[in-house]
């Protein structure tokens, strides 16, 4: 007998919202969270604009002791740390720091791509100025890559498995897959999934020279990312962190908590970097055959389907994106599910995408909306060849939607979908 | 530089570390940095760099692994300033 898996907390830290009032808000208004980063500029980046959480001083003294904020260098730390103690507290959890007893019935999946990248290249330079002595205690738990789910174990006293996955830009829709099937399968009541990304040029440095990121829009970086456009000219680095509260659904009801969303399933899979599929490059087939695979493991039709949360990063690919998704759903033009990618407001938030993205589409589900694309008012004509333009809301829908589904695709060939229904007994 | 003096510097240091902070108010030489103050031993490592700083001095690793109270803190500065 399998746990039905619901959603009942949530907390975010993205580049157009910190928090889950400004991030909806933000998401429904289409507004921007993609700014000019001087730093890249002096730097030298193709690339100069980005999207980074703003957080001040005071807001993080919330989260943080003087003593942790103490030689602390770790931007995905922090965003992690932010996002998964909101998501606890929004899931109207303790946080109890002063009992002796962890929590054994709930724990943390929680990703990263890197952790602490600031903090490592510090650490490098008193290493090979013969300074090793000078790192103190704090350079381990900074970057070792499961530091953001150290941190959160710590913080909210979790007593079941703790641990961190990465695999690229899927690490967050991922994290939510894992949590669930470990929750489904009785090993825990309580998951707190979810990932983070460093911010940061050191972060976005490897993308900027493998010229995937746009350098068209230095000069207008409201308008740089755009997704499902025909002047789409590669994507723009994002940062931050998505967190969500998964927990079984007798746990959820006795609790008297608040369901924002049911999870049915999902699939993960890989292209083996074989037939289209390289490093760098997705494997159609394997897309395919992950989106109807999540279909069959959430025992759902395709015709069911309201809403599409995209990979959609704002390059060539997306076109293929959209093929596969109708092949993969047998739908199209006017009978194609809404599509949306929340990338065209906040970037690409590199590992924490998956994460924030879900947070998104369990937002659409419990508050019957669409989120509005933006800066793709010239439609990719590849796209509008395959799926209707009205499919692509520009503008914010208020509609019914009850099953999202949502993928997310990494380097190594590597997918992920996952299929989000509104709660009802 | 006499004992009192060298508490009242080593104190802020240490009570940046501690994680009982009314032991910090009652600090003497017989205090324990973890029995007492509750530091976490990870620290001890960043108390000594701070010390160090400090005192403008370098402790050895042999004087680190005994600096484990105020007493010994405050007998390897004394040490360390006698011989800058």
């Amino acid at each position: 007998m399998h746990n039905r898996v619901v959603v009942t907390g949530l907390g975010v830290v993205a580049p157009n919202g910190v928090g889950l009032t400004a991030f909806t808000e933000a998401i429904k208004n289409g507004t921007s969270g993609i700014n000019h980063d001087p730093q890249l500029e002096q730097l030298q980046f193709s690339c100069q604009i980005a999207g980074k959480p703003e957080l001040s001083d005071d807001f993080i003294a919330q989260y943080f002791s003087p003593l942790e904020l103490r030689n602390f260098n770790s931007t995905g730390i922090l965003y992690g740390v932010i996002a998964g103690m909101d998501a606890w507290k929004n899931a109207g959890l303790d946080i109890n720091q002063d009992s002796d007893e962890p929590d054994w019935d709930s724990g943390t999946i929680f990703g990263t791509g890197t952790s602490g990248i600031d903090k490592f290249r510090e650490s490098i330079y008193k290493v090979d100025e013969l300074q090793l002595r000078k790192l103190g205690s704090t350079v381990v738990v900074q970057t070792m890559a499961s530091g953001i789910s150290a941190y959160l174990g710590g913080k909210l006293g979790l007593g079941n498995q703790t641990t961190t996955n990465s695999s690229a830009c899927i690490t967050g829709t991922e994290s939510i897959l894992m949590a669930y099937e470990r929750i489904k399968t009785g090993q825990a009541t309580k998951m707190l999934a979810g990932s983070t990304s460093d911010s940061g040029p050191y972060i976005w440095a490897g993308f900027d020279a493998m010229k995937v990121c746009t350098y068209k829009h230095n000069q207008s970086p409201k308008q740089g990312s755009r997704p499902m456009s025909a002047s789409a000219s590669g994507f723009v680095p994002g940062s931050g962190a998505g967190a969500l509260v998964l927990e079984s659904l007798d746990s959820a009801l006795k609790r008297g908590a608040t369901i924002y969303a049911e999870i049915l399933g999902g699939h993960i899979n890989s292209g083996g970097q074989r037939g289209s599929g390289t490093m760098t490059a997705p494997n159609s087939i394997a897309v395919q055959r992950c989106i109807k695979g999540a279909l069959q493991n959430a025992g759902i039709k395709a015709s069911e389907i309201d809403a599409i949360n995209g990979h959609l990063t704002a390059t060539a690919k997306d076109a293929t994106e959209i093929q596969n998704w109708s092949i993969a759903l047998d739908r199209k033009n006017k009978d194609f599910p809404y599509i949306n990618s929340l990338k065209s407001t906040i970037g690409h938030c590199l590992s924490a995408a998956g994460s924030i993205e879900c947070i998104a589409s369990i937002l659409q589900l419990h508050q019957d909306f669409v989120f509005p694309n933006i800066n793709c008012e010239d439609l990719n004509p590849e796209i509008t060849d395959i799926i209707d333009f009205n499919k692509i809301p520009q503008q914010l829908l208020n509609t019914n939607v009850n099953i999202v589904a949502k993928a997310s695709f990494g380097f190594g060939d590597v997918n992920a979908c996952i299929i989000l229904k509104k709660y009802a007994k | 530089m006499d004992r009192a003096e060298l508490i009242a510097r080593l104190t802020p240091i240490i009570a940046t570390y501690a994680q009982d902070k009314d032991a910090v108010a009652s600090i003497n030489e017989t205090t324990d940095f973890i029995k007492d103050l509750k530091i976490n031993s990870a620290n001890l490592v960043d108390v000594i760099l701070d010390v160090e700083e400090e005192f403008d001095i370098e402790i050895d690793n042999l004087s680190m692994e005994r600096m484990l109270n105020v007493n010994a803190a405050i007998e390897i500065i004394e040490d360390k300033l006698k011989t800058k």
